[in-house]
């Protein structure tokens, strides 16, 4: 049995330990925001946090993640009322078109936010590599630079 | 629509939405003539609409169900304004009625019928039940004159983008029944194989497998239901009905197409050139034209077979009861939705329940509903509620393609440069290819657009069609034959020139010319005007600073396409340095006429460009002894963020009262605005897509 932390609930899960962690959060847990989109860590729609870090949930193993710390897009807001900055930015950018990737684009840029917290476009090039089918690119880019600045506004 | 006791407004979205903006757009239009505050508006999606009548179906919400063409809000313009105006009036009457007075008396501010003449002010939900019961009158209601939207053409955020950003959006893969079981389905390999005998004993061995059985796919050549022959697993989880497939040993009979390749294909295409084709339009003399022309110019280009490969992988739910069936699909066609599952149960379609999710990403692969078919066989054989889930390699393996051609164009051109002698010769698979009941003459019609630009602009001309039976599955592919015939015309029109001693950009204009209709029958039609794509070249060119010095490396290229009605244009400057290409800044701009909902015009101007350009540079389908190579993103490399400059600007340029689709203007003139300014960067000219590794 593999126990862990979702969304600060303690969960647990008792079918195979190789059952990547994405079809335990989206068939076991029933949490639909984490989206499988290739199944083999190319296009990161499955990301979510681990201990904080993205990490891309469709080639990780459930068996990996016993008495670690899950957030999923479900869990990212700090209220129903209240959004995160990246999501925040996102709607003030509004960026989704089809919207299937962008619960990972939004895990992935809070991840990549923390370690660059004013990147420049160049940090973003190398730094972002969830795919969006629909091209929404340049939107994500803004919204990146939108989250870092109201990131940056909240501290001060 | 539903009016509450607040005020606030429910308007149903009978149409898909795979991103393109349909779920704000409609309503906007509905709310704008009923006068209503946007953000007292909300959407609730509707399920597929068909009511039973005498002799076949008609539509329940007033029009048609379904998204393809760039069509979703064209064809919903007067359908959904006179909606809100109609329901407007109604208040209206109701009100006149309750203050005895005249209806002309009345009029309304957002949300409310007010009458100066006795003072009175009527909130719309006070009056809702009254005008429902109110007959409808008899005269038309008239719109709304385009200087009094406060709605149609303003900013507008996506009216459901709070739910996908924080994940509550119901996708397909979402779909959550009771009781209900998961599937998967192990499909032929090699196109058109079927399953000769299965071994199932360790799949069943899983953890959570329930069933495993054969699924019987189309004869080769025949009309499609599902695409494929295979072998379905049913689970308690999507993971455990992998684990299942992946233990399963399967042994195909031999295909027709096992020898089928992308070598030979290409090979044949080559060859059939040298033929004679089927001619498809022959204006003037074309003969005789390019025998007197002063110069000729020649080249080939090369247009790959392509993948849809939206982001949400096809899925479906499906429950098949004795007497009625429930499907739950991400799809652009419900109503072909609603066909496949019939197909399959032989239930009366009245009783099979479609509802749809958004969809993530269409592009023209969820016009087939193959998928829908699967599930309701799987769920038809077990009985049981499922959800069946394609893997990406299902789906990058399993696809309606773009179809791949070969183009050879010749052009003649008199002592002032003018072009008098023009010819498209393709040799192609074409997209009809096992359309039920379509002749072989007619397989053309997918490929060659005959009124496109230049016809009847350039005197002589002539298109010629070889069909290439390849079987490769071929469907619709966002901005169909568009993509192809934009790249090849659009080259050609750059290397006339050069070879000719003309500028590129002058040369387009001249052509082009004044604004007028031109008779246009196909799609997109009745008219076309060039002079609007003239408009927007010369704009695009103006901003990027067309003719400008440059540096050694650099080097800008145009385009410009009239596609399904509406008109774009692309301005691209490039570094190419050591075989590395630098895309350093993007000018786009489409004319579609009135923007009705401009940010989302603006975002599928984006994505467009960016679809346009992610697929030249890398994207190509191919076969090798029947089975497609490609199988995922590390293969099949849609672009990233890194491909896309910091500098994108795009411009939407209005002309007319009457909007255009917007879904797929964006595509078409991408490409050979960027492989034009490959050529001014480097002179090394791109005949053959993708770009891939050409340039190092
Ligand atoms: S689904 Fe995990 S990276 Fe694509
Ligand atoms: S918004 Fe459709 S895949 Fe990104």
């Amino acid at each position: 049995m593999v126990s862990f932390k979702i969304n600060s609930e303690e969960v647990s899960y008792e079918g195979d330990a190789d059952t990547p962690l994405l079809w335990v959060i989206r068939d076991h847990l029933r949490l639909t925001g984490t989206k499988f989109g290739c199944g083999v860590g190319q296009c990161g729609a499955c990301t979510v946090h681990v201990d904080g870090a993205a990490q891309r949930s469709c080639v990780m193993p459930v068996s990996a993640i016993d008495g670690r710390d899950i957030t999923t897009i479900e869990g990212l807001a700090p209220s129903a009322d209240e959004l995160h900055p990246v999501q925040q930015a996102w709607l003030e950018n509004d960026v989704p078109q089809c919207g299937y990737c962008q619960a990972g684009q939004i895990m992935a840029a809070v991840d990549f936010l923390k370690n660059n917290p004013s990147p420049s476009d160049e940090d973003i090039n190398n730094g972002v590599t969830n795919i969006c089918r629909c091209g929404t690119y340049v939107r994500i880019r803004k919204a990146i630079h939108r989250a870092a600045e109201l990131s940056a506004g909240e501290e001060s | 629509m539903q009016i509450n006791a607040d005020g606030s407004v429910v308007i149903g979205a009978k149409e898909p939405e795979i991103g393109q903006g349909l779920r704000t757009a409609l309503p906007m239009m509905v709310a704008e003539e009923l006068d209503v505050d946007w953000d007292k508006v909300s959407i609730r999606q509707m399920p597929l609409g068909i009511v039973k009548t005498a002799d076949g179906f008609t539509w329940k919400y007033g029009g048609g169900q379904g998204v393809g063409g760039s069509t979703g809000l064209t064809s919903n313009w007067e359908l959904m304004r006179q909606a809100g105006a109609d329901a407007r009036r109604q208040l209206i009457r109701a009100a006149a009625a309750r203050l005895g007075v005249e209806e002309s008396q009345c009029s309304t501010k957002p949300g409310a019928v007010v009458c100066p003449s006795t003072n009175s002010e009527i909130p719309y939900a006070d009056l809702v039940v009254d005008a429902a019961a109110l007959p409808m009158p008899e005269d038309t209601t008239p719109l709304k004159a385009v200087d009094d939207y406060r709605i149609i053409g303003t900013q507008r955020k996506t009216i459901d983008a709070r739910d996908i950003v924080t994940g509550k959006t119901k996708y397909g893969v979402d779909t959550d029944q009771p009781h209900m079981h998961y599937a998967v389905i192990a499909r032929a390999p090699v196109l058109n194989a079927k399953v000769a005998s299965f071994d199932d004993t360790a799949a069943r061995e899983v953890d959570g497998v329930l069933d495993v059985f054969r699924i019987d796919g189309p004869s080769p050549g025949e009309p499609y239901v599902i695409l494929a022959s295979g072998v379905a697993v049913v689970a308690t989880s999507t993971w455990a009905a992998m684990k299942g497939r992946a233990a399963l040993d399967i042994d195909w009979e031999e295909s027709p197409n096992a020898t089928d390749s992308s070598e030979r294909f290409w090979q044949e295409n080559v060859e059939m050139l040298k033929d004679a084709g089927q001619v498809v339009l022959d204006d003037g003399d074309f003969d005789a034209a390019i025998a007197s022309a002063e110069a000729t110019v020649t080249h080939q280009y090369r247009v790959p077979f392509v993948s849809h490969s939206p982001l949400e992988p096809q899925n479906c739910y499906a429950y098949v009861k004795a007497d009625e069936c429930h499907i739950i699909a991400p799809t652009q066609m419900p109503s072909g939705a609603s066909r496949a599952a019939a197909a399959v149960t032989g239930l009366p379609r009245e009783n099979i329940r479609v509802d749809m999710t958004r969809v993530g990403g269409g592009f023209g692969r969820r016009l087939t509903n193959d998928y829908v078919a699967e599930a309701a066989m799987i769920s038809m054989k077990t009985g049981w509620p499922i959800k069946l889930q394609w893997s990406r390699e299902d789906d990058i393996k399993n696809d309606f393609y773009r179809p791949g051609g070969l183009h050879e164009m010749h052009a003649g051109v008199d002592n002032d440069g003018k072009v008098i002698a023009w010819a498209q010769r393709l040799a192609s698979g074409s997209k009809y290819y096992r359309r039920p009941n379509m002749p072989d003459e007619n397989l053309f019609g997918a490929e060659l657009y005959i009124d496109d630009f230049p016809r009847r602009i350039v005197d002589n001309i002539r298109m010629e069609y070889f069909h290439n039976a390849i079987g490769l599955p071929r469907g619709s592919w966002r901005a169909p034959a568009h993509t192809a015939n934009a790249f090849v015309i659009q080259s050609f029109i750059d290397e006339i020139a050069h070879e000719t001693g003309q500028d590129p950009l002058q040369l387009r204009l001249d052509l082009l010319g004044e604004s007028r209709d031109l008779e246009y029958s196909g799609h997109g039609g009745p008219v076309f005007n060039p002079g609007r794509l003239a408009t927007l070249i010369k704009f695009v060119a103006e901003r990027i600073g067309y003719g400008k010095d440059l540096p050694e490396g650099r080097g800008i290229g145009i385009a410009t396409h009239f596609t399904f009605g509406g008109y774009a244009a692309h301005a691209m400057e490039v570094t190419v340095v050591d075989g590395k290409l630098t895309i350093e800044r993007i000018v786009a701009a489409i004319d579609c006429g009135l923007a009705v909902h401009p940010n989302a015009v603006d975002a599928q101007l984006q994505g467009g460009t960016i679809d346009g350009l992610s697929t030249a540079l890398g994207l190509e389908i191919t076969v090798k002894d029947g089975q497609v190579q490609q199988s995922n993103f590390h293969d099949y490399p849609l672009a990233r963020i890194a491909m896309v400059p910091s500098l994108f600007e795009t411009h939407i340029m209005p002309f007319d009262d009457v909007p255009t689709g917007v879904g797929e203007m964006g595509i078409p003139s991408a490409a050979p605005a960027l492989t034009n300014a490959i050529f001014a960067a480097t002179g090394q000219r791109i005949r053959s897509l993708p770009i891939a590794d050409q340039l190092s």
